[in-house]
C-alpha cells in the first residue's frame, strides 16, 4: 500500500512539487539563517580565535570582548607572569585607527599589536608572505578583508604603503584570518611598534595573553591569576563565549534572525499543509474506497505517513543541499570566510521539517479518518 | 465467527438481512431511512436493488456489505454476523469476501489499469508482481489487457469500468456490490456492462446485488427488490407492473 500512496503523491506533480517547494523553502529558510546567524556570533570571538596560542586572556576586570576592552597600566604583563602557572605572558595592543591609502582612500582600521620577540597573537596562517616579515621596517600585515576592502581585484597589497595615524606603514603579507564582527579592516605589527601608530592615553596594554605551565589547568591558573592581580583573566574558550554572549545580548541579531527562523517555519507550515490538504481533499474518494474496499485506518495513517515521509526526505535534503551551496558559493568573500554548517542545525531544521510534516499531515489525515467508507456510495 | 442462523433466515443465504432500521439525526430530527427491513440475497443470482431517489436502497447496500452501521437490526453474510466482528475485523472481512464497484470508480489516477485492479489484493499483502500479474489475467478476460499499462485517464469510460470490475473480482470476493453501473452509460454500453457483470461476477459460490434505477437493464435481473420509502415493496423476477 505504501508503493500506492507514493505514486499517489507523485502522480499528482503540481502537489507534489509544491509539497517539496514548502518543505526545500522552509529548510533552506532555517537551515541558512541559523547557519549564518551562529557564525555571525562566533565573530565575536574572532578575535580570541586569531590568537590560538594564547591559553588564558587577561585584561582589565571591565573589559568584556577583544573589541569592548580597558586598557591596563605595563605593569600588568609583569603582575602575570610572577603567578604561578603560568609558562609566558605577552603583550597585546589593540586599537582602532584611520588609514589613508595611497590612492587617497580613507578607511578605519583595528590595529592589533604582538608580541616583538614571540610573535604570539599573530593568525597560525599567513595567505601570503611570512610572518617574519614584521622585523622589516614599518611592516604591518593586512587581513583578506582588508585586501578586499582597499585594493582593487588582482592588485597586490604586498609591498603598498599606507598612512596609519599619519606615519607610514608598508603591507608587508596578508594573515588569513577570520574576519571580525564588523568586518573591519585589521592590520598587525609588533607591539612596540603599534605603540607608534596608535598613540593614546597613559595606558597601553589592552590584553596580557598567557600560556600555562606544563601539566597545569588553564581554569585553575586563570582564577589564581585574578586572585593575585586583581585583573580578570579568562581561559581562551570563556573569554571566546564571553565574546559571543556580548554580541547575543547587545544586538538585535537574535531577534532578527530568530523572526525569519521562525517565518520559515510558518511558510513552510502554510505552504505544505495548505497542499497537502488539497492533495488529500482531491484524493478524498480514492481514501473512501480504499477504505470500503478493506484497507484500515492504520495502513491510511502509514499511507500518509509515507508520502510525508518522501516529500519531507527530498525536500529536506534539498534545503540543506541548497544551504550548503548558500556557503559555498560565497566561501571567497572575506565576510562569508570560514563559514561553516553546524552539525546541530542541520538537527533543528530537521526537528522543525518533522514538526511541519506532523502538523499538516494530521491535520490533512483527519479528514480522511473521517471519512465514512459508505460515503463513496454517495 | 458467529455462523449460526438468524431467525428464518436460509443456511444456503449468502446475505441475511433482519429487521434492519437506520436512522439518521438532521439537526434536532431523527429521519428513518428504512423500516425493519428483512431480505435475503442469495448465491448465483443478480439481485438488483431497486427503487427512487430518497428510497433507501444505497442505505440499505451500505449496511448489507458491512460499511454502515445500522440502528437495529442483523447482518449475516456468509453465516458471519458482521456487525458482531470488531472493526479491525470487519475491515478484514470487507476485504476478504467482498468486491466494490462504484458509481465513479473511484481509480486512482497516478496508478495503471493492472494496479488499480490489484489494489485489494495488494491490501491483502500480496506482492506487487504477483498482485498485478493476477490483476492482468482478469484485465485480459474483460478485454483490456492491452491497456494494463495506462493510467486511467488513458483510458474511456467503458474502459475505466471494465478495470473497477476487474478491481472488484480480482481477490475473488463471495459477494460483489455494484452501485449504479450503468447510470452513465447509453443504453447500449448499459446492457453490454450488465452481460458481462453477468458473465465474471455471477457464480454459484457468488452473490451480485446491483443498486439501479435504470429501467432499461430491469430485464436483465434474476431478482428484483423493490424499494419505497425504505420499505420493501416488491420482491420477485420481474418489475411490478406499475414501475
Amino acid at each position: 500500500m505504501l508503493w500506492i500512496a507514493i505514486r499517489m503523491l507523485t502522480g499528482d506533480a503540481q502537489k507534489f512539487y509544491g509539497l517539496l517547494f514548502g518543505i526545500a523553502f522552509s529548510t533552506l529558510l532555517i537551515t541558512q539563517q541559523l547557519t549564518i546567524f551562529v557564525n555571525l556570533i562566533e565573530r565575536g570571538a574572532s578575535g580570541v580565535f586569531n590568537s590560538p596560542n594564547a591559553q588564558i586572556w587577561v585584561m582589565d576586570p571591565v573589559s568584556r570582548t577583544t573589541e569592548v576592552k580597558y586598557e591596563m597600566p605595563s605593569t600588568a604583563l609583569d603582575e602575570v607572569r610572577s603567578v604561578p602557572g603560568v609558562e609566558w605572558a605577552v603583550p597585546q595592543l589593540r586599537a582602532t585607527a584611520a588609514v589613508r591609502t595611497s590612492t587617497g582612500d580613507l578607511e578605519g582600521v583595528s590595529v592589533i599589536g604582538v608580541d616583538d620577540a614571540t610573535l604570539i597573537g599573530l593568525p597560525r596562517n599567513m595567505a601570503k608572505g611570512s610572518r617574519d616579515v614584521l622585523s622589516e621596517p614599518d611592516a604591518v600585515l593586512i587581513d583578506d578583508v582588508g585586501v578586499t576592502n582597499m585594493f582593487q581585484p588582482g592588485e597586490d597589497p604586498v609591498g603598498q604603503r599606507l598612512e596609519l595615524n599619519d606615519q607610514r606603514a608598508v603591507i608587508r603579507g596578508v594573515a588569513d584570518s577570520i574576519p571580525s564582527f564588523t568586518s573591519q579592516v585589521t592590520l598587525y605589527t609588533k607591539y612596540s611598534r603599534a605603540l607608534n601608530y596608535v598613540p593614546g592615553t597613559r595606558n597601553r596594554l589592552s590584553f596580557v595573553l598567557a600560556g600555562v605551565s606544563p601539566g597545569a589547568d588553564p581554569k585553575e591558573v586563570a582564577q589564581r591569576i585574578t586572585r593575585q592581580t586583581g585583573l580578570k583573566a579568562l581561559t581562551r574558550d570563556a573569554f571566546a563565549q564571553s565574546g559571543i554572549d556580548f554580541i547575543i545580548q547587545n544586538t538585535g541579531i537574535p531577534t532578527n534572525f530568530g523572526i525569519t527562523v521562525f517565518l520559515g517555519f510558518v511558510v513552510g507550515v502554510a505552504i505544505v499543509g495548505l497542499t497537502f490538504s488539497l492533495f488529500i481533499r482531491d484524493n478524498i474518494k480514492q481514501f473512501g474506497a480504499l477504505k470500503a474496499i478493506g484497507v484500515t485506518n492504520a495502513k491510511i495513517v502509514r499511507m500518509v505517513a509515507a508520502q510525508a515521509g518522501l516529500v519531507g526526505a527530498i525536500g529536506y535534503a534539498l534545503g540543506v543541499m541548497g544551504t550548503v551551496l548558500f556557503i559555498w558559493g560565497f566561501s571567497g568573500v572575506p565576510q562569508f570566510k570560514g563559514f561553516y554548517i553546524p552539525w546541530q542545525i542541520p538537527l533543528i531544521s530537521l526537528g522543525a521539517v518533522a514538526l511541519i510534516l506532523a502538523l499538516t499531515g494530521w491535520t490533512a489525515l483527519r479528514s480522511v479518518l473521517r471519512t465514512e467508507p459508505a460515503a463513496v456510495f454517495r | 465467527m458467529d455462523t449460526t442462523a438468524i431467525g428464518g433466515c436460509a443456511p444456503e443465504a449468502a446475505i441475511c438481512a433482519r429487521g434492519i432500521v437506520r436512522e439518521f439525526v438532521a439537526g434536532q430530527s431523527t429521519i428513518r431511512v428504512l423500516h425493519g427491513i428483512d431480505t435475503d440475497i442469495r448465491s448465483g443470482e443478480l439481485t438488483y436493488v431497486v427503487g427512487e431517489s430518497g428510497s433507501g436502497k444505497t442505505t440499505l447496500i451500505s449496511i448489507m456489505c458491512g460499511i454502515l452501521w445500522p440502528t437495529m437490526g442483523e447482518v449475516k453474510v456468509f453465516g458471519t454476523d458482521i456487525y458482531g466482528l470488531s472493526d479491525s475485523d470487519l475491515v478484514n472481512f470487507r476485504l476478504n469476501n467482498i468486491g466494490f464497484i462504484f458509481q465513479q470508480y473511484n481509480l486512482i489516477p497516478s496508478i495503471d489499469a493492472a494496479a488499480n485492479a490489484a489494489v485489494p489484493l495488494i491490501a491483502q499483502g500480496v506482492p506487487l508482481d504477483e498482485a498485478r500479474a493476477r490483476a492482468k489475467v482478469l484485465l485480459d478476460k474483460l478485454n483490456i489487457g492491452d491497456q494494463a499499462d495506462k493510467l486511467p485517464n488513458q483510458l474511456s469510460g467503458g474502459q475505466q469500468q471494465r478495470v473497477a470490475i476487474a478491481r472488484a473480482l480480482v481477490h475473488e470476493p463471495r459477494l460483489v456490490v455494484c452501485d449504479e453501473p450503468t447510470a452513465a452509460l447509453d443504453a447500449r454500453s448499459g446492457r453490454r456492462v450488465m452481460d458481462l457483470l453477468r458473465e465474471v461476477a455471477v457464480a454459484p459460490d457468488r452473490a451480485c446485488i446491483i443498486v439501479t434505477h435504470d429501467n432499461r437493464i430491469f430485464d436483465l435481473a434474476d431478482r428484483i427488490i423493490v424499494l419505497e420509502d425504505g420499505r420493501i415493496t416488491h420482491d420477485g423476477k420481474e418489475m411490478p407492473d406499475d414501475h
